[in-house]
């Protein structure tokens, strides 16, 4: 690679580099993430034993609370999700410090004890990994932040390269050559998606931005963070424990008066320091229609049931920082623009994907020249990551459904699934014959995409699951068709290089 | 090929090398530093009540490190980079001292 000139050329080699050394990491932060639009339909199908049913909240966040305080009566917080339309059970977690560990179970809405299902993680599993990487929490979320913000690089720049991008957007020359075609096919997914690329991407930063950038928090706030909070409408300031011991109301008694005051059953319950005289129960509703991400809240005293306080009204721009995470999640998608958003995220992981294959494609050696290390590594880890990714969910899926349902450890033993699965994938790509790589590699994932209905007909076989099975149908359906375009432009080009050789003979 | 023009390629080779290197440790750290003491600055002298400076200050934080770092990219040679990002982060300095960053006690 030479010296680059010109603002143009720099642009352009900032984008091939910082492109590929993160591509891996954001192919499966793509690939997990837009598999989160779908977070509370995928936790569904792998809990099959948990069915909607009718609960009276008040009842249900009362069995919870005595649930939590046999558990663990001097936390300092329990928290209580109330069943919902997208999760039929209640979640709930408690901690003694405020690193964690964090203890979680889920609660039959009836009686208040853990519910009779397989462990699982279901769909937070995948969302956790889009950020997390399933690394240490802080570990992860740093490393996902600095691909995020390589990948902000890398479209500003890609933008500035990209100077015809009208006039290429139809332009597609998949038969002139193979480096053309990906070349083109980079460009179609890339700028089809590209305001929700540079969208997610930002909006992804501020989610995490406490964390990443806490700069300005701390030089107006001089560390005061909690107050910040409080001021810009996020969060109603806590109160510190008395010390003594207090009599608590029943929950479902905090509840029925937060109905009351709201004309909407809470989403989630948060009781501080419990037990407490000071305990501090905080109510918080689900997000008024609109795009921010901004639930109301009202505090209540945990003995006396008398109101606190509520959350601050959020002024233009905190609310604009609430609407990017909003956005970014997209709860307030409807079906079809959920969809909308699923098939944008599948484009960002194809612009990826092809991105790293023309990486490879562009430098392939001409006639007998030997390829380099470094090429073959990257093609290696494009087949690994590529096709070694979806076998690791499709395993993942097959594990819930396979394992035994008393297996101890269970959760940890689909995950396990996942990586292995994954590994595995990768390793039977790198270690087949050079044309049969590719093909392999996607008709491996292609072949347990397909196995998954069959496999949820024979185990669990109920009607409900029919779409989610479908789906699965057609990504397997979709894989194998990618690994017959691979096996064929593969014959092709055997037979150019037999015909060639063949005209060097005579 | 001579040997001698051989080693001056590799040599060359070496220290295009090193000013890659040297670009993203600068895109990295420096284009961070920026991001950080602007976000800072911006929280100090944005009009409006506290909470929204420091939310909007934040926001923007993210837009101004992508800048700098596509600007140590883009510079036409590494020195340029280097004097570039260290007048803007000198300068954001000062801007901290003169809102009262650096006073002891509680900001404005």
């Amino acid at each position: 690679m030479s010296r680059p000139k010109g603002f143009r050329q720099s642009m352009a080699w900032l984008h091939t580099w910082s492109g590929l050394v993160v591509g891996w990491v954001l192919f499966a932060v793509f690939v997990t993430g837009t598999a989160s639009y779908y977070r509370s339909e995928i936790s569904r199908w792998m809990r099959p034993e948990l069915t909607d049913s009718a609960f009276d909240p008040a009842a249900t966040a009362t069995h919870a609370g005595a649930f939590l305080q046999t558990t663990m009566p001097n936390a300092m917080a329990w928290s209580i999700r109330l069943p919902s339309t997208k999760d039929p059970e209640v979640e709930v977690y408690w901690w003694r410090n405020p690193g964690g560990p964090y203890h979680h179970a889920l609660l039959d809405p009836a009686t208040g004890e853990p519910a009779k299902v397989r462990d699982t993680q279901g769909g937070d599993f995948l969302y956790r990994f889009h950020f997390e990487l399933n690394l240490p929490p802080i570990w992860g979320r740093w490393i996902v932040s600095a691909c995020a913000m390589i990948l902000l690089i890398a479209l500003i720049s890609g933008i500035v390269t990209h100077r015809r991008i009208f006039v290429d957007f139809f332009t597609f020359r998949r038969d002139r050559s193979a480096q053309r075609g990906w070349l083109d096919a980079h460009n179609v997914a890339g700028v089809l998606a590209l305001p929700f690329h540079l969208m997610i991407v930002y909006t992804g930063l501020v989610t995490l931005s406490s964390m990443l950038m806490p700069w300005a928090e701390m030089t107006a706030y001089r560390g005061e963070l909690l107050r910040y909070y409080a001021e810009a409408g996020i969060t109603i300031p806590g109160r510190p424990p008395a010390g003594r011991p207090g009599e608590a109301l029943p929950l479902g008694e905090i509840v029925t008066r937060a109905i009351a005051a709201q004309g909407q059953t809470p989403e989630l319950v948060v009781v501080s320091n419990p037990g407490d005289a000071a305990a501090t129960v905080n109510t918080y509703f689900e997000e008024p229609p609109g795009l921010a991400h901004l639930h109301p809240q009202i505090a209540y005293d945990a003995s006396t049931g008398a109101e606190i306080g509520r959350v601050g009204e959020a002024g233009p721009a905190t609310r604009t920082g609430a609407v990017m995470v909003g956005i970014h999640e997209a709860h307030f998608a409807a079906a079809p623009l959920r969809l909308l958003f699923f098939l944008c995220g599948f484009l960002g992981a194809a612009t990826v994907a092809s991105g790293l294959v023309l990486w490879t494609v562009a430098r392939t050696p001409k006639g007998a020249d030997p390829e380099g290390v470094g090429l073959r590594l990257v093609r290696l880890l494009n087949l690994g990551t590529i096709g070694g990714l979806p076998a690791g969910l499709a395993a993942y899926f097959l594990a819930n459904r396979l394992l035994p349902v008393d297996l101890p450890g269970r959760a940890d033993w689909e995950v396990r699934t996942f990586f292995i699965a994954w590994v595995a994938a990768a390793l039977a790509a790198a270690l087949s014959r050079r044309n049969r790589a590719w093909p392999l590699a996607l008709a491996i994932p292609g072949i347990a995409f397909l196995a998954i209905p069959v496999v949820d007909a024979v185990t669990v076989g109920e009607a409900r699951f029919l779409g989610f099975d479908a789906a699965m149908a057609l990504l397997g359906g979709l894989l194998l068709v990618g690994a017959r375009l691979a096996s064929r432009r593969r014959q092709v080009q055997q037979r150019a290089e037999t015909i060639l050789h063949r005209t060097a003979q005579a | 090929m001579s040997a001698r023009v051989e080693s001056a390629r590799g040599w060359a080779a070496q220290t295009y090398r090193l000013a890659v290197a040297t670009r993203v440790i600068l895109a990295a750290a420096g284009g961070y530093t920026v991001a950080a003491l602007a976000s800072g600055w911006l929280a100090l002298v944005l009009p409006g009540a506290r909470a929204e400076a420091v939310s909007a200050a934040t926001i923007a934080s993210f837009a101004i490190m992508a800048a700098a770092a596509v600007w140590v990219f883009a510079a036409r040679t590494l020195s340029r980079a280097v004097l570039g990002l260290s007048l803007v982060a000198a300068l954001l300095t000062v801007g901290l001292w003169l809102a009262g960053a650096f006073q002891p006690g509680a900001a404005a």
